[in-house]
Order: structure tokens, then sequence, then C-alpha cells
């Protein structure tokens, strides 16, 4: 019989000094990254897929309007609506908001605030036309239909 | 000189950046600042009540009803493939077709919808109607599609105004979103 001579000093255990490290550096990756959310959007957001985007570079002259059917249904009811900010508003305040928004601008770029419609893909363009007539009175009129990236429709 | 040198435990440095990463990890929304872009129209009041005759041979009808149905040029269409392709065709035919556009100038694309047409199948087909306007500006620019594009968001860069302008030369970006028709709401 050949003898096995135990080794005792032989460390098996996966060595964990450097998992701080490697914690701190998602940490930090996701800590620039994050944004808060200033607004809970309570209506339903599935955002349609389209291929000719294009991006917004400065994200403070951006104002965003959700439209969509209320999450909360058995509340709000199962129609379409307007979301800005935190609450729901009616076509007729959109002007209203629009030139709060403004105010909230640099006098220089009042003229480039641009209106991010957030639509769910259920909405109906009856709503958004109304929106959009309202923006047009308002003098709001760099609009961008928010939409994510496809990459099975590339071409 | 054998001094003990005091340490702080670190062994429960790792929870706390587990903790710190869970919440960033929860909380974190990626921003999405993307989208199709377009520019309304100016107010309805300032507009002057206008009667302009637009040929018909200037305009590319698209019309969409309140059950998502499609209609091109007055002609159901199931299949929306070759669609980018005629709109191009359309806008650069510059005369040559008697039946089709005078001039990139001139040609207008026109897109009805009704109050009951939904927002996806809207943006599927101005998806494609954008896509034929920027695959024309990018070739006359010399560059591909995406380029045109990102140069298209930021015109402050005097390289991307330059693209911009070359592929813009000519062809203005017509498309008429007509107010929607009442039939659905």
């Amino acid at each position: 019989m050949a003898k096995f001579k135990k080794k005792n000093n032989v460390s098996q255990g996966i060595p964990t000094s450097s998992m701080p490290d490697v914690v701190f550096m998602l940490l930090f990756f996701f800590m620039v990254t994050t944004e808060m959310r200033k607004t809970t959007v309570e209506v339903k957001q599935s955002i349609p897929k389209a291929t000719q985007l294009r991006k917004l570079l400065r994200k403070g002259l951006v104002a965003n309007l959700y439209i969509g059917e209320p999450t909360k249904s058995d509340e709000f009811g199962k129609e379409p609506k307007i979301q800005a900010d935190d609450v729901f508003i009616d076509t007729k305040d959109i002007v209203r908001w629009v030139n709060a928004q403004r105010d909230n601008l640099d006098e220089l770029e009042r003229d480039q605030l641009t209106v991010a419609l957030k639509v769910d893909v259920d909405a109906k363009r009856g709503i958004i036309s109304d929106v959009e007539t309202e923006l047009r009175k308002a003098n709001a009129r760099k609009l961008l239909y928010s939409a994510l990236e496809d990459r099975t429709l590339k071409n | 000189m054998a001094r003990t040198t005091p340490e702080i435990p670190n062994a429960s440095m790792a929870d706390i950046a587990f903790l710190l990463l869970t919440f960033f990890l929860v909380t974190t929304t990626i921003p999405n600042n993307r989208g199709l872009s377009i520019a309304l129209p100016p107010p309805p009041e300032a507009k002057p009540p206008e009667d302009v005759k637009i040929q018909e041979r200037n305009m590319f009808k698209i019309q969409l009803n309140s059950s998502d149905a499609l209609l091109v040029e007055g002609e159901p269409r199931e299949d929306i493939r070759g669609l980018k392709d005629e709109i191009k065709a359309f806008v650069l035919n510059n005369g040559k077709d008697p039946g089709s556009s005078d001039n990139p100038d001139k040609a207008i694309v026109s897109f009805k919808t009704d109050r009951g047409t939904t927002h996806k199948r809207f943006i599927e087909l101005l998806d494609i109607i954008q896509g034929a306007y920027y695959d024309i500006y990018a070739e006359q620019a010399g560059v591909t599609n995406e380029k045109f594009r990102e140069a298209a968001s930021d015109l402050t860069v005097t390289e991307n105004k330059a693209i911009y302008d070359k592929g813009r030369a000519g062809i203005p970006l017509n498309i008429s979103i007509a107010d929607p028709t009442k039939v659905g709401n």
C-alpha cells in the first residue's frame, strides 16, 4: 500500500481580499451613470421601436410629456391621459405648462426647448394630435417622439 | 522597534459596498433621450389662410385609418417593405417619370392618420418616411445614415454642420403630417 501524505498546508479558499475592490468599481460605475427619477410615471409606458433615431444632447432643454393609459386604471379610468411632471394635465393646460418650462431655462435658450413625447404604443393619434395642436399654440415646435432602437429592423 | 499599528477592521467593507451597490443598481434608470424628431408647423392662427395648389404629382400620399390599415397613393397596402425605396424614388424623380415629383424641393410626402390610429403604427410609418429622407441626405453628404443622424444631433460642431448642410442642400424635409380625421377616437 502506498502511503498518501495528507497535505495540510494547502489553502483551498478563493482569495477574497480583492472583492471589495471589484465591488467598489461596480459601485462607482453605477454611481456615475445613475440618474434619479424626478417624476413617478403614472401611465403605461411601453415605448415604440424605430430605427431612424436622433439623440437629444442637451438634457436641460428637454421637457417630458408622458401619454398613456393610467396604471391605476380603477381610479383614473382606461382613457389615455397626459402626465406632466407629477400630475395629470388637460390638453388646455399645455400652453401654461410649456411657458412654465420655458421660465426654467436661460433667457437665451428659451426658444430651444424640445418637448419629448413619451407615448405608449397603444395610445391613439387623437389625443397626441390634440397635444400637438396645443404645442403649436404655445410655439413649442421642436418635438421628439421618444422611441427605442430597433435592432431587428435594420435595413 | 516593534510597534503594533492600529488597524481598522475591513472585513465588513465588502458588505457595505455591496449594500450601496445594490441601492444604485435598483434605483438606476438608463435615460432614453432618443426618438424621432420632427418640427411642428407654425401656430394655427398665425398661418394665413393660404390656398396653395399642390400638383397631384408632387404629393406622395400615405394614409392610415382607424384600424391601422395602410393606403399608399390611394392603393391599399399590406407589405411595407418596399415603401422606403418608393419614397426615395419619388423624391429624387426630378421630372423623369411624369407621374412622380418635379424636383425634391416641390416633392411632399403627405402623411395622414385617423384619430383612432395607434401610436405604434404611426411611429412605424414615420420611421420609414424619415428613413427615406435620411438615406437621401446621407448619400448626398457621402456618409452613412447613422453618421448623418449623429451629425444632425449636434450642429454646434463645425464638421457636423458641414455634413448636415451638404446632405440637406436642395432637398427640404417635406413631411406633412396632416390633422387626423375623426372616425375612431
